[in-house]
């Protein structure tokens, strides 16, 4: 099912929730909205479920306008953070019940709810009360509910965030494959960039209220065209460095220059903001290209693989995050290195410079 | 500061307790050390709430002792043990000002008032709350509540050990980072020993000298975040550090040698002689898989985007094994084969690591 | 433009309250005010008077002496009822099978009709056959609440006190559940008092549910007419006699509809203005 936005807002006593904004779901594909807490993620999803009514702009589905439609009519589901499930049912009744509102015969129920279980891996719980389970299967059962409405439009808000990491990991691994074979369309809020990367399709990059940008995944990961969708789809933090163009050269600094190319070298002298992933950024010298700096060690984390080291270079916080282990000191100066090729250039507004050129 | 001692503790929530489910902890024979930043590492309800609650005092064990420094604080209460402890949600005294809760715990000591102001201005610039000191404390968002309960802690200087419970829970995903990263810059620089738990990997990794793995009221196993990367003693180990995890795959001995699908498998150089009759498994990490010309013979079902990297979801059968490539990196698109690092590789019986 | 579909047949389930509502406490109230402004002879001849009744009852020595009794008793009753309550709440257990029993226990004083309640302690404080009359004469205490206004204060007091206090034992219990463990063991940790946890835990936590039981309490007492008058019918002569069974016996007992109706609309505005005042200052500091 297709789900469009025309110019929607939400407002609420004076308070802006949503900024006037366009959004265009394809059918069948799945959408992560990508933003922190106040993001609008939330709101924007009851939006679409039509739980809430927009103050300006219209909803259509399949060609269909639906702004005014209650939820009921609107053959939405909806997955939340907390496990939400009828306590007082059993996993079997749970599950059934969209099917006994909408009336389905014993035999219907009896297939369908067994079929989902198995694909839910809830088989063994059936019998049990939501109470009884574990967070993932409460969660799981949830989903199962969700899923056996076969609703045009599957909304899922942020529904891993109480889950232990692991678990996190391997509901999250089960997602895509639950929604290939189907051909409603899904929206998934989350917080973590790492997920919206992992489970494909398109994200929606939000701040504040606005979708700063839309697109495939993995595109808007690498070529963003917004200082702030770089720095929303970016864990950790994404280095955004002020420098400064003077001649044809980016000067940071006292001691830090490299040579302006591709559309860069076109550009006015003035500020400009460079972003440059952690991974980027490294202890070990790389090839003859990159550009080293050297900074004054403030924090590091070695986890078992890799390091993420924090240095401060000209008051300007870095963070590299390098394969292996680089138990530098705190307070040493070390030096580091990045691939000026690898950066992406901003206007001090946020704009990108050379959407066609930066790697991420 | 002190060294923290467990020693032959068991714990039962029940009156009695019959057999080993009762116990919410198992035998526990543990030493940490002065100074340390440690994590206590497992999956929820695996009993390490309850071993920190034992440490803090908030709990009495069933069984056995805690000694600090050689001193037995088994029966004493939380407020004579010269502990901290953080807990999931911040507490915060609401109707104080960010200065009076800081300055509680020396009030309540009986801290003479000159000494409390420099204390309290201290703690409150370590943890970037300087700025707040006069506003009411439940006007701050959650991050700061929580530096506050952190900086009541730290502001008494006869602390022995820091206990942070998950404390990042309700703090917003993009300021977990930031708080995480400050509070192992606070380690650094106080070098007071702090116990950290969580279920979260990359918090204990990042934070930890030393990962206490818990599963099942019992440890695991201890070790520096290498070592458990490199040398998990149990598949549990390798299956809970690392994202994903690490690949278990069953296998069998002939000749002397580890044998999955029909080829050798490398363990470097491990004795066979205890082995017969156990369950045999071969553990090696997707980092350490890579694609090659010889090897087991693989299916590319999925291949994941995790942005730095891609996690290729590869199956042998029935077996998937997971492997990590660069972004450039190609992946064939059939006849694929799977190599394992040598080094890397090892081998499990019945979930122990063959040495 | 967004098309908003709102369904006001709703309003149909509503009509049949709105309109026994009307009946029953709109248009009398109108007619109490009909009657404050006027005066009548009998024979539904009525003489407009516009504020007369009104400044003859603000300056009756009987209004400020009942309004006088009336504000000793509200303030005393909440002093007593509002501390009291809170230190029985935290008392009650929170965790095991005893929960149940004293919610039950505290429950009942509040489910005893009114006029049983004031018939009750008639009996039980009668001096020559009551358990307590008798006894506290037995113990050598002159005690006769149907004589003396001490006496009868302290029994009006005693009645209002056990029949109120579990309403704010239980609303101050409900507050107290609601603050998580991990306070208490901060507090410990912190090496505070239990005065301290009281102050700055427990105190600040309750404050909200306090707030509407204080509000309770001085609203229902300011308007309290049956168990005192059951119990001392406003005796010994005048001296217990609160703010509305005054305003009955003008009302009722003399006929005097206009003084009444005046009366009545005074205690409405203040009772409006001192909870207003309660309020604000219990909410402030609060957004």
């Amino acid at each position: 099912m297709s789900l469009e936005l025309r110019n929607i807002s939400y407002r609420v006593a004076g308070d802006t929730h949503i900024f006037p904004t366009d959004l265009e779901l394809s059918e069948g594909g799945f959408n992560t909205l990508l933003g922190t807490t106040l993001a609008g993620k939330t709101t924007l999803m009851q939006l679409m479920a039509g739980l809430l009514i927009p103050t300006q702009g219209e909803i259509w589905f399949n060609g269909r306008n639906v702004t005014g439609v209650p939820v009921q009519k609107r053959n939405v589901s909806m997955v939340y953070q907390q496990f939400i499930n009828y306590p007082h049912l059993t996993v079997f009744e749970n599950i059934a019940s969209p099917l006994r509102v909408a009336r389905a015969s014993r035999a219907e129920v009896n297939r369908r709810v067994e079929a989902m279980a198995d694909l839910m891996k809830l088989t063994p719980m059936l019998g049990r009360r939501p109470s009884e389970l574990s967070g993932g299967q409460q969660q799981r059962t949830a989903m199962a509910r969700a899923l056996i409405k076969d609703a045009d439009l599957v909304l899922l808000d942020e529904p891993l965030a109480n889950l232990d990491f692991k678990l996190r990991e391997e509901l999250r691994d089960e997602l895509p494959k639950l929604f290939a074979d189907r051909s409603c369309t899904v929206v998934y809020a989350t917080t973590e960039p790492g997920e919206a990367l992992l489970l494909g399709g398109d994200t929606a990059a939000m701040y504040e209220g606005r979708i700063v940008e839309f697109g495939p995944s993995g595109m808007i990961y690498r070529n963003p065209s917004q200082l702030l969708s770089a720095q929303v789809f970016s864990e950790p933090p994404i280095n955004a460095i002020r420098v400064t163009k003077s001649g044809n050269e980016l000067v940071l600094g006292d001691d830090v220059r490299w040579e302006a190319s591709g559309k860069t070298a076109l550009l006015g002298d003035g500020e400009y903001v460079v972003g440059i992933r952690p991974h980027l950024v490294s202890p070990i010298a790389g090839a003859s290209q990159s550009v080293r700096i050297d900074g004054r060690v403030l924090i590091t984390e070695l986890s078992g693989s890799e390091s993420v080291i924090h240095f401060d270079h000209a008051g300007q916080t870095w963070i590299s995050q390098a394969h292996g282990i680089h138990a530098l000191k705190v307070g040493d100066i070390a030096s580091f290195h990045f691939d000026a090729s690898q950066c992406l250039y901003f206007t001090p507004d946020g704009n990108r410079i050379d959407p066609q050129g930066g790697h991420a | 500061m002190a060294r923290i001692t467990l020693d032959n503790l068991r714990h039962s929530y029940a009156d009695n307790p019959r057999g080993p489910e009762d116990y919410a902890l198992k035998q526990l024979d543990v030493t940490w050390d002065d100074g340390g930043a440690y994590a206590l590492l497992g999956p929820s309800g695996c009993g390490k709430t309850t071993l920190l609650n034992i440490i803090s005092g908030l709990l009495k064990a069933s069984q056995g002792r805690v000694l600090f420094d050689d001193r037995d604080v088994t029966d004493l209460p939380p407020d004579q043990r010269n502990i901290a402890q953080v807990f999931q949600f911040p507490v915060v005294y609401d109707t104080m000002t960010v200065y009076d809760n800081l300055a509680f715990p020396l009030r309540n000591r009986g801290v003479a008032e000159r000494e409390v102001k420099s204390r309290v201005e201290a703690i409150a610039e370590m943890t970037d709350l300087t700025g707040m000191l006069s506003q009411r404390a439940d006007g701050l968002t959650a991050d700061g509540k929580q530096k506050i309960s952190l900086g009541r802690g730290l502001v008494r200087d006869d602390v022995n050990v820091i206990m942070f419970d998950e404390p990042l829970t309700v703090i917003d995903p993009h300021l977990k980072w930031q708080l995480r990263s400050e509070l192992k810059g606070l380690h650094q620089r106080i070098g007071t020993t702090m116990i950290y738990v969580t279920h979260d990997q990359t918090e204990a990794l990042t934070f930890a000298d030393k990962v206490v793995v818990m599963h099942d009221g019992e440890v695991v196993q201890i070790g520096t975040p290498v070592e458990l990367f490199e040398r998990p003693h149990h598949t549990f180990v390798g299956y809970f550090i690392g994202s994903p995890g690490m690949n278990v795959l069953p296998c069998t001995v002939e000749d002397g040698h580890a044998v999955f699908a029909g080829q050798r498998i490398e363990v470097g150089n491990v004795s066979m002689k205890d082995v017969s009759g156990k369950k045999l498994e071969v553990g090696v990490r997707p980092e350490f898989v890579t694609f090659g010309p010889e090897g087991i013979p693989v299916e590319i079902e999925n291949v994941s985007d995790a942005g730095r990297f891609r996690i290729v979801d590869a199956r042998h059968g029935e077996h998937r094994i997971n492997l990590l490539v660069g972004e450039q990196d190609a992946i064939p698109a059939d006849g694929a084969r799977l190599s394992f690092d040598p080094q890397q590789t090892r081998l499990y019986a019945d979930g122990w690591l063959v040495n | 433009m967004s098309t908003k579909v709102v369904n006001q047949k709703g309003w149909l389930f509503v009509l049949p309250v709105v309109v026994l509502v009307a009946f029953n406490a709109i248009i009398p109230l109108m007619t109490v005010v009909n009657y404050s402004v006027q005066e009548t002879f009998g024979d539904n001849i009525f003489f407009f008077e516009g504020v007369k009744w009104f400044k003859q009852v603000l300056h009756s020595e009987r209004f400020h002496a009942a309004l006088g009794r009336q504000l000793f008793f509200t303030f005393t009753i909440l002093a007593i009822e509002v501390p009291l309550g809170v230190a029985i709440a935290l008392a009650m257990p929170r965790k095991g099978v005893w929960v149940s029993v004293c919610l039950v226990l505290m429950a009942l004083p509040l489910l005893i009709p009114w006029n049983v309640v004031g018939a009750m302690w008639n009996i039980f404080a009668l001096p020559e056959i009551g358990l307590l009359g008798k006894t506290l004469n037995i113990l050598g205490i002159d005690y006769n609440f149907t004589r003396q206004p001490i006496s009868a204060w302290a029994t009006l007091i005693a009645m209002d006190v056990w029949h109120w206090t579990s309403l704010v034992v239980l609303l101050a219990y409900a507050g107290l559940s609601s603050i998580p463990d991990a306070y208490y063991q901060a507090a410990r940790i912190d090496g505070a008092s239990s005065w301290a946890v009281f102050r700055y835990i427990q105190l600040p936590k309750m404050k909200r549910v306090l707030t509407i039981a204080v509000l309770l309490r001085f609203m229902d007492s300011f308007n309290i007419y049956t168990e005192p008058f059951v119990l001392t019918g406003g005796g010994p002569g005048n001296t217990t006699t609160l703010l509305s069974i005054d305003l009955v016996k003008v009302a009722l007992g003399q006929f005097d509809l206009g003084p009444a109706a005046a009366m009545s609309i005074i205690y409405f505005l203040i009772i409006l203005a001192l909870s207003w005042i309660f309020y604000a200052v219990m909410t402030r500091g609060e957004e």
